[in-house]
């Protein structure tokens, strides 16, 4: 067993720290929001846990992990007033736009090495600090469901202007949950960094927050567990199926890319409430047979 | 300076080419084509396979954008069609022309490998030209040629035909469009069609402009089509081929002015600045839209 829990920690790892991820994309997606920015407040958490580490080895991991999720959260507001009056396809453009902003600015920086990146970071994240931001991400976004503001923000996602006529204050909690999301990005990102030695900015290109769009979506975003559901999925799974893959002599890049694209249509297309609504899609089919 | 807007109409060209099949569908499903970029790279391949088979240009060309129509088509019934009645259809169609992105790419990885392609030498005749104190390749000034004949042809066929009227009606909306007797389906593929095409035509240019081609080649292009359809406003054809122009102009100033590590950076401050401070673009249309 603990063979077998060493030969897959570092799958794990990627399983909790996906997981953040795509419940940093939730965070705004489960107010209606397409927001695309995430790629971008993980790099700023990535590298503020980075350089705190390797030019203050003293500083304790726990408050290099508070800074980096501070500061994307700190981004986060001067980026979303503006933004967040956006609505829809042209919320995630803008999105868009500011992450790839982010990411050509740490290129063009030289004190963090360029594209190079930062390299050589003591590994300081252990699985169970993994599992504990989890698992308090889980909690907080958990505990919205049934509160006043989960249900202002359920009003927002249905229909923002009937919200706001209903005088929920949607500016408020829109920009609260963009900066919510940041700092569970900010989060991953410095735990990514302390585990894979290595921030570079070719971490955080577009594909990654597309990453974590996919696994929210596959997951379901009709309930808070389902974006961790869908990244522990989506990063296990082509794992699972390497070896089919590499007997049907598909190379396993492309392989796994084939297999996100399939199962993210499938699910779309099938399942548009995600693995979560599985059981009880099965159920109801199970009784209709009945 | 004459050298500096010679090569921004260069680049320009392709970016206006790209950006009009991209905001074509959008101003007609509202839906933002993820998958624009990946028929874009698909194209050039198969053009190049074509080149490489031994086939001319003059016939590779044509056939990798009448391939890359059909992908569209494809495209449409795969990912779009099932989705176009549900409520939350602009975010889903989005996602779900995401997945069909990945799948091409994977495809186009297993196929072709994650290194870059380049066209035979050959492939087009190698000859430059003086334009008083700027000087041109021949192939630049025929990929500036052909898109602009593209993007006119478009023009015309959406103003003109009796199909161009057909898939503006259905932009403006299919329901009243669909009582008038338009046949609503056929005049969606028939965008999807028309805009994969141009995107197929702008990758296989792009390909023959840098003379390289991966799977990733669609990415950067993707983003900077974000920026050029941003710019000239959600839809408006006019608009796209206006700002793909300004675009290459404004990248290739950039790069002449205040280095080259700033080129991809400034198509990003545009299509913010104009998000905020003018969100429908230079010919958007002016009611406000929840797309």
């Amino acid at each position: 067993m603990s063979d077998l829990f060493l030969a897959y920690e570092s799958l794990i790892a990627f399983v909790g720290i996906n997981g953040l991820l795509a419940l940093s994309v939730y965070a705004t997606l489960c107010c209606g929001q397409l927001s695309l920015a995430n790629a971008g407040f993980m790099a700023i958490g990535a590298y503020t846990g980075a350089l705190i580490t390797l030019k203050a080895p003293g500083v304790p991991f726990i408050a290099v992990l508070a800074a980096a999720t501070l500061a994307p959260a700190i981004v986060a507001v001067p980026l979303g007033l503006p933004v967040l009056r956006l609505r829809g396809v042209f919320l995630a453009i803008a999105t868009v736009g500011f992450g790839e902003v982010v990411r050509l600015f740490f290129v063009n920086w030289d004190y963090t090495n360029g594209a190079l990146g930062l390299v050589a970071i003591p590994q300081r994240t252990h699985l169970w600090t993994i599992a504990l931001a989890l698992a308090v991400a889980l909690y907080g976004l958990g505990r919205l469901r049934g509160s006043r503001t989960g249900y202002a923000l359920e009003a927002i996602r249905e229909d923002e202007t009937a919200a706001r006529t209903m005088g929920i204050y949607t500016t408020g909690h829109k920009l609260a949950m963009l900066v919510a999301g940041a700092a569970l990005a900010g989060l991953a990102g410095a735990l990514e960094a302390h585990h894979t030695f290595i921030v570079s900015p070719g971490t955080f290109v577009f594909g990654r927050v597309v990453d974590m769009l996919v696994q929210a979506v596959v997951g379901g975003t009709a309930a808070f567990y389902g974006p961790a559901l869908g990244a522990a999925f989506l990063t296990v799974l082509p794992e699972l199926l390497r070896e089919i893959g590499a007997r049907l002599g598909l190379a396993p890049g492309p392989f796994r890319l084939f297999l996100n694209g399939v199962i993210l249509l499938a699910v779309i297309l099938y399942l548009p409430n995600g693995l979560v609504s599985l059981p009880a899609r099965l159920r109801r089919r199970a009784r209709g047979s009945a | 300076m004459g050298q500096q807007i010679l090569n921004g109409v260069f680049v320009g060209s392709i970016y206006a080419l790209f950006a009009v099949g991209y905001t074509l569908v959008f101003g007609v499903l509202d839906i933002l084509n993820l998958a624009h970029a990946a028929v874009f790279m698909l194209s050039a391949f198969i053009a190049l396979l074509l080149v490489d088979a031994g086939l001319s240009l003059l016939v590779a060309l044509p056939a990798a954008v009448l391939a890359a129509g059909l992908i569209g088509i494809v495209l449409e019934r795969v990912a779009f069609r099932p989705l176009r009645d549900r409520a939350d259809s602009n975010i889903s169609g989005l996602i779900s022309s995401l997945a069909m992105a990945t799948v091409f790419e994977a495809i186009a990885l297993q196929i072709f490998g994650p290194d870059t392609s380049r066209f035979p030498q050959g492939t087009f005749p190698d000859r430059t030209l003086q334009i008083g104190d700027a000087t041109a390749s021949l192939l630049q000034l025929c990929i500036v040629g052909v898109s602009v004949v593209l993007m006119a042809a478009l023009t015309l066929l959406l103003g003109r035909t009796r199909l161009g009227r057909h898939i503006r009606a259905v932009a403006e909306s299919p329901r009243a469009a669909r009582i008038l007797g338009v046949d609503v389906d056929r005049a969606i593929a028939m965008a999807f069609f028309l805009s994969s095409a141009l995107g197929g035509a702008a990758g296989v240019l792009f390909g023959l402009a840098f003379n390289s081609i991966s799977p990733d080649v669609g990415r950067s292009v993707e983003l900077k089509g974000l920026a050029v359809i941003i710019l000239g406003g959600m839809g408006s054809v006019p608009g796209a081929v206006a700002a793909g122009f300004a675009l290459g102009l404004i990248e290739v100033f950039t790069v002449a002015h205040l280095g080259s590590s700033f080129r991809d950076a400034v198509s990003f401050v545009v299509l913010f600045l104009v998000l905020i401070a003018r969100p429908r673009g230079l010919f958007g249309r002016a009611a406000a839209r929840e797309a």
